[in-house]
Order: structure tokens, then C-alpha cells, then sequence
């Protein structure tokens, strides 16, 4: 089992960014996804900024390990400003592209290069994926919503598998919105957002008027309010022909997180090591159930 | 310019031929289609009938079957494609990529029209579903800015249709799990957003509340009125502030825009609604006619009628319509 550290979803400043990573080099992932996939206002690092870190982070790698870098694209395209920054991404013809949405489907399939699709690419059944792969796609990366049984059909009916990848453990991707909700709590609008969102690392949290976390805004994004963990299903996951597992960048304790996915893959897993948060997608549940408790593996 | 109008039964669809549509978009009774809601929809034999209405009537059928296919039952997803085709219906709406490439192979004269639920954008995102399989017309999701649809129609070599009232979704359609993340059930897959098993009505000592599969969408006082509890439109709390913190409950109308999308080149507009009564699809399929013909009338300043106004605003949501994501500040 591979462990993938997945895009970053939140506004982080630059030197952050380059801290992050460079902290994450020492790690024991497998690969590194780059990029930024949520707002295309975002300037910190435009795609040009992206690029260069990314090749230089590749460039350190070939050296040392065989660490692999991907490049993530927006998820929502609304402007031109925000095609041309995918077209960018999308022309770097060294690494390996994560396509976010059909645009860079189609620059990357035109340039006949493979690629790989990430969550919210719409691949609900062996036809859709067939089909894709078909055009190049190398690497899926299966929606948030998708059950276990359902990816074993998936599976079980494909002729040629692509390398999988599973969100395993973070916030998940929920919504886009053309609006701006953390400019909207804020009382500003989009075209003027100050870029505010730079403020909370960890998304601004929804609760209900009950006190219950229910939501992360993340500017036009919308997360889970609590983080997914799988690593109770871990044995589970192996089982399922799953290559790879998905991390999602956490402003803090990532290490840990990293950490005890990388124990289990050694043969010492340890549930107790991450807080419990959500599995009930996979179960077969509403997302924001935890099903598999301490002491339980996944239910049958 | 032409005026899509929105079918769950036979009463709606009679409704929406009297009162001007030049084409209806229907679903059948199962998860195959976004709108997938009790006694709602079309079986075999209504769907037969909604035809008949319709070809007496010169107009035309749409339909939809855009949800995505699940892996263990794609046969239902490919029966409804067969289904649609073997009513030699105008078109068929999908969002499926497996299901599309289905039925350009098995049905090549069957037009495609793009889903909403497909959440193309941009014009690459256009041109891949051309380019792979000839899709006649995109129905753009309700995200972009008048500015944006203008781009995007300058370029796009395939036929755009917008749309022009009804329920607001303010996530981008096909992109959006909210609904599953609470209840289990989402309008990718299922058909359905916030499905009515989940939802509960509860008198408190303090006022009404609404739940979601148990989590509390929103409290009312007495003076308030209710909504039907969807996620995006709930009251939450965020940095102690209690808000709506995504939207409120509105519904889109974009009618004032009726002369740009017509200068810009949009071959129709889409009214939402198929889960709605067919006293409502008459009075908003009459209001759109009048505003179309009156913007299609050469020589004439366009502008929206009180009377127009007035009617839609009675049938929206919180009874207040904006123009959603296609003006600027809305974002």
C-alpha cells in the first residue's frame, strides 16, 4: 500500500507552503500531490509558483527517492483567468497532471499525455472508467461518496484496473459554490475578498444551532465538518485492491497522521493513534457517521 | 429561443404545452433522473401518452435521465437510454460518461444534450463532450456570471442553455455532496437532495424546528416562515454568528438578463421544477412566454413586467428570487 499526500485545500501562506513540504520530504509518502484546487483567486502561488516548486521538489527527489509529484488542477473553473491557469498546469509535460475537472480531461487527453483523475471527476461505474482510461487516464482517485461494496463492483467488473487511490483521511471535499462563503461570513464580496480566507488555516467551522460540527467552509468549498479516518479499515482496504491511500494536508500534527498509516502498512496498526472522525461513506452509511469503533474492523 | 419546461406528470405536462412550452423535459419513476421523488415522474406508458400530448402539439420531448449509473445496476441506467430512444424522444439528458458513450454507440441518432449534473464550465469541458460524442447542447450549471456565460457562448461550438428560474442550487450541480453526507442518499446517485424520509417537522416549546436525518437544519420563531429543510439553505452557527450561512431560501430568476442571453446567442432557457404542482408549471410556463416573446419581438425595449414579477416571486422559494451566480456581487 502507497500513501499519497493529497492537495492542499486551504489558503496557506507562501512560506508556509514551502515549510509544509519541505517538512513532508522527510516523510515516508509515496507521493506528493501539488497545487492549488479550490479558488483560482488565490495568488500566494499561481500556477507559474506551482510549477517551479514542484519541479524543484522532483528535481531533489530523482536524487534521493523515488517519491513521485503530482500536479493538481482547480476543481471549478468559472473564468477565463482560472482555464488559463489549468492550461499551465496542464502543458507541464514532466509530471504526472491529477485532472479536477473535464477541462483538464480534455487538454490532457488532446496532448496525449496520462493522466489522473481526482475525486470530483465524476466516475461512478466500470463504463465511466473504462472510457476514460481509454483516453489516457493512468490513476483514479475514487469519489467521497462512493461505498466499499460499490468499489469492489467497480473492480470486480473492470478488465484493466488504474492504479486507485482512496481519500483515507481528512477533511473531505463536499461542495463548490460559485459564492465565496468565507467572504460572505466576513461581509465582503467575492471580487473583493481581501483574501481573507488566508486567515484560517483549517477552514472556518459550521456547527448546527446544536453545537454539532457539521461543515468546514474553505471560501467557495464546503468540507465535512469532521475529518474521515479509514484507519480502523485498513486491513480491509488492502483486501479491496486499493494501490494507494490518500492523506489530506492538516495545518498541524500531519506527521502523525502519516505516521500511523505508514505503521499499518508495517504490520502495527494502531486506531487509537488519529482521532476516531468519520467512515460511514465507506460503510454504506451517511458520511458524517463513524461506524467502526474501537475494537471493530469494518462491519460486514 | 427556446422555452424548456419541467414535467413530473401528466397534469404538469398538459399544463406546461397550454401555457406555452416549445419543449418538456420528463424523467421516469426511478433514480435514473435528478428528480427522483415519490409518485412523481413517468412509467411506460404515461411517458407514451406525455408523447402523444406532445407530438399532437407540434413540440418537443426531452429526457432526463441524469444521474450517475451505479456499478451493479448500469443495465437500468442503459434501459432508460433504450427506454427514451424506443419513444423516439428529441433528446436525451445525460451526465454519466459511461452512459453517454452507451448511447451514442447503441442509438447514433439520438441527440444528446449535456446535463447540469455534468458541471461543464468551461470550453474544454464543452468541446470533450463534442468532440467524444457529438452532444448537441450543454445546459450550463448556475455558477458562472453573465460575463462568464457570455465568454463561454462566444466560443462553445455546441448549443447552451441556461437557466431561467426555479429552485436555486448554489453548489455546482454534480459536484455536490451535502446531501449524502447526512442523509446517505445524493443527487449524483440517487436522484434526490435532502430526501423527504429524512426530513422531520418538530413543534419545541420555542418554535419550530426542521431536522435532517436528525441534525438540526434550522429553528423558526412563530413571525417566520418554515422552508423545506435543504442543507445549503439551513441557519448555522458560525464563529458564534447564527446565519444562513451559504443562502437563504430564494430561487433563481434571471429573467431581467433575457436580452443579453438572447444577444449572446443562448438557444434556450430551462425552467426547474418538475417536482412542482402543474398549477404552478402554468402560471411560470405563461410568465416565461410572455417575457421571451416580448424579448424575441424586433424593435421593442425588453423590460420585466410588474405583473411577471410578481407571479414568480409568489412561486419562489421564501417567496424572493435573485439573480444568483450570473450577477457578480451575489458570488
Amino acid at each position: 500500500m502507497r500513501l499519497a499526500l493529497g492537495p492542499v485545500q486551504y489558503y496557506w501562506q507562501r512560506t508556509d507552503i514551502n515549510h509544509f513540504y519541505e517538512t513532508m520530504l522527510s516523510t515516508p509518502l509515496d507521493s506528493i500531490y501539488l497545487g492549488e484546487v479550490v479558488c483560482g483567486k488565490r495568488h500566494a502561488l499561481r500556477a507559474p509558483d506551482w510549477l517551479e516548486l514542484a519541479q524543484m521538489l522532483a528535481q531533489m527527489l530523482a536524487e534521493v527517492s523515488d517519491k513521485q509529484i503530482v500536479l493538481s488542477t482547480l476543481t471549478l473553473l468559472e473564468s477565463n483567468a482560472d482555464l488559463s491557469w489549468v492550461r499551465k498546469i496542464c502543458s507541464n509535460s514532466k509530471l504526472l497532471v491529477e485532472a479536477n475537472d473535464m477541462s483538464a480531461v480534455q487538454l490532457l487527453s488532446e496532448a496525449r499525455l496520462p493522466f489522473a483523475c481526482g475525486p470530483a471527476v465524476n466516475i461512478y461505474n466500470q463504463h465511466t472508467l473504462a472510457y476514460l482510461m481509454s483516453l489516457g487516464m493512468v490513476r483514479w482517485t475514487v469519489p467521497a461518496e462512493m461505498n466499499s461494496r460499490q468499489l469492489a463492483a467497480v473492480l470486480n467488473a473492470c478488465e484493466k484496473k488504474p492504479e486507485v487511490e482512496l481519500f483515507a483521511y481528512g477533511h473531505m471535499p463536499l461542495a463548490y459554490s460559485a459564492r465565496c462563503f468565507t467572504a460572505r461570513h466576513l461581509g465582503l464580496d467575492k471580487d473583493n475578498c481581501a483574501y481573507r480566507c488566508m486567515e484560517y488555516p483549517n477552514g472556518l467551522p459550521l456547527e448546527s444551532q446544536e453545537g454539532e460540527a457539521l461543515f468546514v467552509i474553505n471560501g467557495i468549498q464546503t468540507l465535512s465538518g469532521k475529518p474521515l479516518n479509514l484507519l480502523h479499515h485498513f486491513p480491509q482496504l488492502c483486501e479491496r485492491g486499493i494501490d494507494i491511500l490518500r492523506l489530506s494536508p492538516q495545518w498541524q500534527q500531519m506527521e502523525q497522521v502519516i505516521d500511523a498509516f505508514d505503521r499499518a502498512r508495517r504490520g502495527d496498526l494502531h486506531p487509537q493513534l488519529l482521532p476516531p472522525g468519520v467512515d460511514g461513506y465507506w460503510c454504506d452509511h451517511p458520511g458524517l457517521e463513524l461506524i467502526a469503533r474501537s475494537g471493530t474492523g469494518t462491519p460486514a | 429561443m427556446e422555452l424548456v419546461c419541467p414535467a413530473g406528470s401528466l397534469p404538469a405536462l398538459e399544463a406546461a404545452l397550454d401555457h406555452g412550452a416549445d419543449a418538456v423535459y420528463i424523467g421516469f419513476s426511478d433514480a435514473t433522473n435528478a428528480r427522483n421523488f415519490g409518485g412523481l415522474n413517468f412509467n411506460d406508458k404515461n411517458a407514451l401518452r406525455a408523447l402523444e400530448r406532445i407530438r399532437a402539439r407540434g413540440k418537443k420531448l426531452f429526457v432526463a435521465i441524469n444521474t450517475y449509473a451505479k456499478p451493479d445496476s448500469f443495465t437500468r441506467w442503459q434501459g432508460a437510454v433504450d427506454r427514451a430512444a424506443a419513444l423516439s424522444a428529441d433528446a436525451v439528458i445525460l451526465a454519466d460518461i459511461g452512459l453517454i458513450s452507451y448511447a451514442r454507440e447503441k442509438h447514433p441518432n439520438l441527440a444528446l444534450h449535456l446535463s447540469v449534473q455534468a458541471s461543464a464550465t468551461s470550453g474544454p469541458a464543452l468541446e470533450f463532450y463534442r468532440q467524444q460524442f457529438g452532444v448537441r447542447r450543454a445546459v450550463l450549471p448556475r455558477v458562472l456570471s453573465l460575463r462568464q456565460v457570455q465568454q463561454l457562448a462566444a466560443a462553445s461550438r455546441v448549443e447552451l442553455e441556461v437557466f431561467g428560474f426555479g429552485s436555486l442550487c448554489i453548489m455546482a450541480e454534480g459536484r455536490c455532496h451535502l446531501s449524502s453526507y447526512v442523509t446517505g442518499e445524493s443527487p449524483n446517485q440517487n436522484g434526490v437532495c435532502s430526501p423527504a424520509r429524512a426530513v422531520e417537522w418538530r413543534n419545541t416549546a420555542s418554535g419550530l424546528e426542521t431536522r435532517l436525518n436528525g441534525v438540526l437544519i434550522d429553528h423558526f420563531a412563530e413571525h417566520e416562515n418554515a422552508g423545506y429543510p435543504t442543507l445549503c439553505k439551513g441557519r448555522f452557527i458560525v464563529d458564534g454568528k447564527r446565519q444562513h450561512v451559504l443562502e437563504e431560501p430564494t430561487s433563481l430568476n434571471s429573467m431581467a438578463l433575457l436580452p443579453e442571453l438572447k444577444a449572446t446567442g443562448i438557444q434556450a432557457i430551462k425552467l426547474e421544477g418538475r417536482q412542482r404542482s402543474p398549477a404552478y408549471v402554468a402560471q411560470v410556463v405563461r410568465t416565461w412566454r410572455e417575457a421571451i416573446d416580448a424579448v424575441l419581438e424586433p424593435g421593442t425595449e425588453f423590460s420585466v413586467k410588474d405583473r411577471w414579477r410578481k407571479t414568480l416571486a409568489k412561486n419562489s422559494e421564501g417567496k424572493q428570487t435573485t439573480l444568483g451566480a450570473y450577477d457578480r456581487p451575489w458570488q
